[in-house]
């Protein structure tokens, strides 16, 4: 005869507790995903089409909101901006390199150095802002620093206002803030090449340039790539910078700056979404590009990813068979 | 001197002579900001902007500065912000980790590739119709509203503990059940104490961002009199205050001093983490 047992018992049975575990385990972070990530972004879709506020009423309008987004001057002007952050991102990441593959090698001090160049990327945006506002104002810090080296102040532009050197201030402390994020990872990539590589390549009478260039850089160069990619999706959702130093005027508004402004002060919902749509669209481009070029020039670390998912695709399939058959006998 | 020697020599002075002046600008911001810091305001009006202070010991405009952006409150909110939502999402983040990676079933793929896709979406962008939402909800202006949204699902962390549960072994799991223990004693306590070094570079990660954290705490936590965070807090100085640097300097100090000081106390830690985290950025 079956024993009867308790309810604690039925529980932490195993089938139980297994179905028990995952479900509240996944609730909530399912829940957040959802209600954070999932339903805003078919609201946005559903918004793209309206002309609305957040408030009152909305009216249907078609593709009219996308259609704006190409016309409009200053829509269509912080894409073009972003050009600036796109060619700032491959300098700080050159930079990054040129830094990392200095500091991984043996000296003193290394320490140290390290620790100054990255520090910046701790600072909190909105002080990063402050901090550039008070740098590049006429005649404080980069300017008294340049009349140092015997610049004369009336030669030098206002760095913020010009709108021919405005952007490419803003996009400097960009390289500013994150050029030490990526030098410690590549410092992280390039100490853990193999040591003895270096050694055979010395043996083989490798210079310095030729160990960086045929041991350091194809061993570092996936992480590379990837870098690449993230900061160009960087550069075209900057926001920070302009945001707080110079509040998107005298021709500095990035996309978002832009789309921030339409959203939560003229409550162009709609428009904004459209924006927000249309950014997204690019960036999987992007993204899907990436994943092509990896693919293509870069192909073994990627194989073998696939590989290994094939492998578990079999696995798993092979493990639904058996219980297939052991559901059949059963 | 041979002329290989001579040669490695003149390397070396160059690789140090390039490195001090790639700090110098690293430093330069941060340096005059702290200069501004120290003077009165008389001395700010009067001097260059990189003449040193009268005295290192004039803390008058850091006493100014705590005083008006009211950082003290937002010390304690950001304080409070920070310990609720890196618990939240370590817990949110190790739970989900250990269900995807130690269990099969139906759906494990889609739901990773849900929050694969949900990475990819412009943060900022999302706030248009995320704002609706927590409009809905009432959560604008509530300090719990803010902690939970913000506790939501980040990928990185997420793939962080995946990549680490897959690292420990399985028959730990199952020796454990066979001793009669369910799964959510294998989970805490077995799995979680494993954890602790994901968790710390999940807390570091995430705290970062959240003590840094502008746009978001400004759009839902609108209330700057009682809801002020640190970051936030400085925006105080766009207004009027936006032309007395000696106060603003001093406020930007403040706001970085405790990332200095964790910084400085766990410089491996955070160095070790952002690798970690970049493998699966």
């Amino acid at each position: 005869m079956r024993e009867k047992r308790s309810f604690r018992e039925w529980l932490a049975t195993g089938k139980v507790n297994r179905r028990l575990v995952m479900v509240t385990f996944m609730f909530v972070p399912l829940l957040l995903l959802i209600v954070f990530t999932y339903l805003p972004f078919g609201k946005m879709i559903q918004f793209s089409f309206y002309d609305m506020a957040y408030l009152g009423d909305r009216e249907f309008v078609g593709l009219d909101n996308y259609i704006e987004v190409f016309t409009r001057d200053d829509c269509f002007q912080a894409l073009k901006l972003s050009v600036y952050y796109m060619i700032g991102a491959f300098i700080q990441l050159g930079l990054a390199l040129f830094f990392a593959s200095i500091l991984s090698t043996k000296m003193k001090g290394a320490g140290i150095f390290k620790g100054l160049l990255f520090f910046p990327y701790l600072v909190c945006g909105i002080a990063v802002g402050f901090i550039f506002k008070f740098f590049y104002t006429r005649g404080f810090v980069l300017d008294t620093v340049l009349q140092w080296i015997g610049f004369n102040l009336d030669n030098l532009p206002y760095w913020l206002r010009d709108t021919s050197i405005n952007n490419i201030s803003l996009a400097a402390t960009s390289i500013w803030r994150y050029m030490g994020q990526n030098m410690v990872l590549f410092i992280g990539a390039i100490m853990s090449v193999d040591s003895s590589m270096y050694e055979a390549a010395a043996i083989d009478g490798a210079s310095g340039f030729q160990k960086f260039r045929y041991v350091t850089f194809p061993s570092i160069k996936t992480i590379i790539v990837l870098n690449l990619i993230l900061s160009i999706t960087g550069s075209l959702s900057v926001f920070e910078p302009p945001y707080v130093t110079t509040g998107g005027d005298f021709g500095t508004g990035t996309y978002f700056v832009i789309m921030n402004e339409l959203a939560h002060e003229s409550q162009k919902v709609g428009l904004a979404s459209a924006m927000a749509i249309v950014l997204l669209v690019i960036i999987l481009i992007a993204t899907g590009l990436q994943k092509l070029f990896f693919w293509y020039f870069f192909g073994e670390g990627e194989k073998e990813a696939y590989r290994v998912i094939r492998k578990r695709k079999k696995r798993a399939a092979k493990e639904a068979a058996l219980a297939a058959q052991k559901g059949g006998t059963a | 001197m041979s002329t290989a020697k001579l040669k490695k020599v003149i390397i070396t002075v160059i690789k140090y002579l390039v490195l001090l002046l790639a700090s110098f600008i690293a430093v330069l911001p941060l340096v005059s900001c702290v200069i501004t810091a120290f003077k009165t305001p008389e001395e700010y009006a009067s001097t260059s902007v990189m003449d040193l202070p009268n005295s290192w010991l004039y803390f008058d405009n850091f006493i100014q500065a705590w005083k008006q952006a009211n950082m003290g409150l937002a010390f304690r909110n950001s304080f409070i912000i920070l310990v609720c939502v890196l618990i939240g999402a370590v817990l949110i983040g190790s739970m989900l980790a250990y269900v995807l990676s130690r269990f099969k079933f139906f759906g494990n793929g889609l739901i990773r590739n849900l929050f694969l896709f949900a990475s990819l979406l412009p943060g900022i962008a999302m706030q248009v119709s995320v704002y609706q939402i927590m409009y809905t909800l009432g959560w604008i202006n509530s300090l719990p509203g803010y902690i939970v949204l913000m506790c939501g699902t980040d990928v990185i962390s997420i793939y962080i503990f995946i990549q680490f549960f897959e690292n420990i072994s399985t028959s730990l799991d199952e020796a454990a059940i066979m001793d009669g223990c369910t799964y959510f004693g294998v989970f805490f306590r077995i799995l979680l104490p494993l954890l602790k070094p994901a968790i710390i570079t999940v807390m570091i990660l995430k705290g970062v961002g959240v003590y840094n954290e502008y746009y978001m705490a400004n759009l839902y936590l609108q209330d700057k009199n009682s809801l002020v965070t640190v970051a936030t807090s400085l925006f105080k100085f766009t207004g009027p205050l936006g032309n007395q640097y000696n106060y603003i300097c001093a406020g930007v100090i403040i706001t970085m001093i405790p990332a200095l000081i964790i910084f400085i106390l766990c410089q491996k830690q955070i160095y070790g983490g952002l690798a970690q985290g970049a493998v699966k950025g």
